[in-house]
C-alpha cells in the first residue's frame, strides 16, 4: 500500500526529510504499527521514533490515536506534541 | 467578518487594524504577541502543518464567534523564521460591547497555546538549538474555558 507520510518539528529533523511516499507492508494496519515499522526500518527512523509515546499523528488532517487504521488513508502526519503559538 | 491567516511574512499590524476597523465597531480588543529575546535568542522558528494549522485557527475563530457576539475577528499567526521583537501573533476582536470583545480576545490567546498545530524551535547565539516542550501552565489557562 502506497502512503504519503509527512514529518514535522524534531521528527522531521531526525528523519532528514519533510515527507516521503512509502510502500507499507501488508501487516502494518494502524498508526502504532506504522511508527514501530519506521523505527525498525533504518537509523533515522530509530532516532525519530525511539519514544513512540511522544509521537502524535493525523490521518488526512484529523488527529488520530495509535490504534487508528491506515486503510483508506492518503496522508499520515507524524509529529511531537504541539507547543502552540 | 472573520479573517484567519497563517503566514511566513511579517504581520502588518497597522494595515490589519485598518482592515478590521472598516466596519466601525463599538468595542475592539487587541492582543499582539512578540518574540521575546531571552537568553541570547537569535532565531525563533515555528514549524506548521500546511493545512491543519490554519484549519485549527479557523476552528478557534468559529468557537469564539459561537460563544460571543462578535462583529469582526482577526486572527493572524506568523510561522517560519523570526527574530526577537517580531510580531508572532495578532488577535483583534470586536463587538458592540467591551466585555465580549475582551473575553473573546483572552479566550483566543489561551487556546492558541494548546490547540494549534505549531512547534517552536529556539536557536541561540552559541549555535545551540532546541525544540520547545509542551508547557503544563498553558494547558491550565486553556482549560479554564471548558468549565465556563
Amino acid at each position: 500500500m502506497a502512503l504519503n507520510i509527512a514529518y514535522f518539528a524534531w521528527v522531521r529533523e531526525r528523519m532528514g526529510i519533510a515527507e516521503e511516499v512509502v510502500d507499507v507492508p501488508p501487516g502494518i494496519v494502524n498508526i502504532g504499527a506504522l511508527v514501530a515499522w519506521l523505527a525498525a526500518r533504518d537509523d533515522r527512523g530509530a532516532l525519530a521514533f525511539a519514544e513512540p509515546q511522544r509521537i502524535r499523528a493525523a490521518i488526512d488532517g484529523m488527529m488520530m490515536g495509535p490504534g487508528a487504521p491506515l486503510s483508506g488513508a492518503r496522508e499520515v502526519a507524524l509529529f511531537p506534541p504541539v507547543t502552540g503559538g | 467578518m472573520i479573517r484567519v491567516l497563517v503566514q511566513p511574512a511579517a504581520i502588518d499590524v497597522a494595515a490589519e487594524l485598518d482592515l478590521h476597523d472598516a466596519g466601525g465597531h463599538g468595542a475592539s480588543a487587541s492582543f499582539i504577541g512578540r518574540v521575546r529575546g531571552e537568553g541570547d535568542l537569535v532565531e525563533l522558528f515555528l514549524d506548521h502543518h500546511p493545512v491543519m494549522t490554519e484549519a485549527g485557527l479557523a476552528d478557534l475563530a468559529h468557537a469564539a464567534t459561537d460563544r460571543w457576539r462578535l462583529s469582526a475577528l482577526t486572527l493572524i499567526h506568523r510561522v517560519s523564521a523570526m527574530e526577537s521583537g517580531d510580531t508572532i501573533v495578532l488577535v483583534l476582536a470586536s463587538s458592540p460591547h467591551r466585555a465580549e470583545a475582551l473575553a473573546a480576545c483572552e479566550f483566543l490567546i489561551d487556546r492558541l497555546k494548546t490547540d494549534v498545530m505549531l512547534w517552536k524551535r529556539e536557536t541561540f547565539a552559541d549555535g545551540r538549538a532546541q525544540w520547545v516542550e509542551q508547557r503544563e501552565g498553558d494547558h491550565g489557562r486553556a482549560g479554564r474555558w471548558d468549565q465556563a
